[in-house]
């Protein structure tokens, strides 16, 4: 008993981590420079298709399958994830934003739908399976192989928030807030606010990419329904519950929304009828649009909410 | 090969796109926000008349009726009728409970993640309450007609876009002709100033709810009827409504609806060379174009 709760408590981080790697990316764009990306399942979609394409071993009814060793694959993520981000960003980030979030969710749409049926490189709506998974050979026992993964994710994770902790404070992000706040004051001061929102779009996305390429590796295959629109719709309401512009709320956001999804679910199983059991995932959904809702109404800053003051030298002693 | 009947049915699709591009245009541009809950307003009107229908049959033997060789007749219209009311009141319900104490706040694009979560919810709630298979109006069969050489479309496709084409018509008059239309215009262009008017900008905005869930609730009554009624139909329009808005010039009805006509031939014309799984990719394709080359829209109304 208490094992499989360690269990859990084991494949509970390792998911909510690799949420907190893509609302971290969102917090770069959304909380830090204001860029209003809706294709966020999009861009972990990418990173999860081409780690997967890069590291899984070689088939003959699909193309890929180059059996590249695994971080191979996830900076291939990243990259893969960034160029799409910079193709995106380069046609609409000089435009209105909210072009910016329609744009977006139009390539999370045409994502999906390449993955559904470019059947040679995707495997089609049966996915790609036999994505490598690290540790395999190394440590013997499943949970403990869920254990090295979370340590590896948590390091991951650590990684990911310190490097935005350092941007955000250093002089580029501070920036990038100021764009977000006035975008002609910034330019007054000679910064180009398209090149800086590019900069910003393009690093988010290769954290989303990161992100699912953590996924994949984990469970162990990529099939299209994981990157529906409910993906991103999670990863806002995360950012969102936890304080957008907060690093640590992007972090505990990722935690406390996958908490209360997982619980949820539980408590929707044991309370509906079993007829009913294959619909619940639509009333988590409500559920989830509802809290989102309510926060944004009740509590725009979030759990944590952004600080007023991030440069090191303008910290009161 | 392109035939006439790809442009027929090009023609046809955009239409349908047009009723629900023009409701999100004015929404667009007079609330001042992209509402991605607009799809799911199609959705809710073809939910909305097709469950109208199934509970007059189940207590009154209602049929859809029968008009000459339209597939259905008058308790049809009464179903289209009290589905645009019943759309236009979940619209003013979204606008009361979230758009507005939003707005109020100020945070713009905290109504556009709004709007995205009520797509989401709205969405879950229909496949949750109406299952996720597709339902039908009707089982009958619709014949399809040679209107000219190699164009075959049938009766209930012409009344589409004869339906359509009244319906622009009368919106074109009310924006034009009315006190409403010309508050309405005057609120995209600056609200404080119509408000100096005297005239309520809460009350503009609640019209602008109506006449924008009604036209929603045509448009997904009217794909109910000639294709089929599901949890994404309105979802699955999103995309090609929001190129035929931005290719129109945001704000513009006629913008709007050359918009959709041209997403509409785009993507009946693509089928036959790229096929029908990446028909909506074709929709990102124009949007994409027209924010590279022409982001003011074809009426260039605004930047």
């Amino acid at each position: 008993m208490i094992g499989d709760v360690f269990a859990y408590l084991v494949f509970f981080a390792v998911i909510a981590g690799t949420y907190a790697l893509a609302c971290l990316g969102l917090n770069l764009q959304w909380g830090t420079t204001g860029l209003f990306n809706v294709g966020v399942a999009g861009f972990v979609a990418v990173g999860a298709y081409t780690s997967a394409i890069l590291t899984s071993p070689p088939s003959p009814d699909r193309l890929g399958g180059l059996a590249w060793p695994i971080v191979a694959g996830w900076v291939g993520a990243a990259v893969a994830a960034g160029v799409a981000a910079l193709a995106v960003g380069a046609v609409t980030l000089r435009l209105r934003h909210d072009y910016l979030a329609i744009a977006t969710f139009g390539i999370a749409v045409t994502i999906q739908l390449l993955a559904m049926n470019l059947v040679p490189l995707t495997g089609g709506p049966f996915g790609i399976h036999g994505v490598p998974r690290p540790f395999t050979g190394v440590v013997a026992s499943p949970l403990g192989r869920n254990v090295a993964y979370v340590a590896l994710v948590g390091a991951l994770v650590a990684a990911v928030y310190a490097a935005l902790e350092r941007l955000v404070a250093s002089p580029w992000g501070r920036v990038l807030r100021g764009i977000r706040e006035d975008e002609a004051a910034a330019a007054a001061l000679g910064k180009s606010a398209a090149m800086f929102r590019l900069q910003a779009f393009v690093l988010g996305a290769m954290a989303m990419g990161l992100a699912g390429a953590v996924y994949a590796h984990f469970i162990g295959f990529v099939a299209p329904e994981d990157f529906l629109s409910i993906l991103t719709f999670q990863v806002w309401t995360m950012l969102v519950v936890g304080g957008s512009g907060n690093n640590r709320g992007a972090i505990a956001g990722a935690f406390a929304v996958w908490a209360l999804w997982s619980a949820s679910g539980a408590a929707l199983t044991a309370v509906l009828p079993q007829e009913l059991q294959a619909r619940s995932a639509a009333l988590q959904t409500v559920l989830i649009g509802v809290v989102l809702a309510a926060v944004l109404l009740v509590r725009p800053r979030g759990l944590l909410g952004e600080a007023t003051v991030v440069s090191r030298h303008a910290r009161p002693k | 090969m392109i035939g006439l009947q790809d442009l027929a049915n090009g023609v046809m699709l955009g239409a349908t796109i047009g009723l629900g591009a023009v409701g999100l245009t004015l929404t667009y541009s007079i609330l001042g926000f992209a509402n991605f809950a607009h799809g799911e307003l199609i959705t809710g009107g073809a939910y909305a008349a097709l469950t109208l229908l199934w509970l007059l049959t189940a207590a009154a033997g209602w049929g859809l009726g029968q008009w000459g060789a339209l597939s259905f007749g008058g308790p049809f219209v009464v179903l289209l009728v009290v589905a645009m009311g019943l759309t236009a009141a979940l619209a003013l319900g979204l606008e009361r409970a979230l758009f507005r104490p939003l707005r109020r706040r100020g945070t713009m694009i905290g109504l556009v993640i709004a709007s995205f979560g009520a797509s989401l919810a709205l969405r879950s709630l229909v496949a949750f309450a109406w299952g996720p298979e597709p339902h039908y109006f009707t089982r009958e069969i619709s014949m399809a007609r040679e209107v000219l050489p190699g164009v075959r479309v049938t009766a209930d496709q012409l009344f589409v876009l004869a339906l359509t084409a009244a319906l622009m018509v009368g919106l074109h008059r009310l924006l034009t002709r009315t006190t409403l239309g010309r508050a309405m215009r005057a609120m995209s262009e600056n609200p404080a100033l119509l408000a100096v008017t005297g005239i309520e900008p809460a009350a503009v905005a609640r019209w602008t709810c109506v006449i924008g869930g009604s036209l929603a609730a045509v448009a997904g009554v009217l794909i109910g009827l000639t294709v089929q009624v599901r949890p994404l139909l309105g979802f699955d329009l999103l995309l090609p409504l929001f190129a035929a808005v931005i290719l129109g010039g945001v704000g513009s009805v006629y913008g709007a609806l050359a918009g959709s006509l041209i997403v509409g031939l785009a993507e009946a014309l693509a089928v036959p060379l790229i096929g029908a799984e990446y028909r909506a990719a074709v929709a990102f394709l124009v949007l994409i174009a027209v924010l590279v080359l022409r982001p003011a829209g074809l009426t260039g109304a605004r930047p």
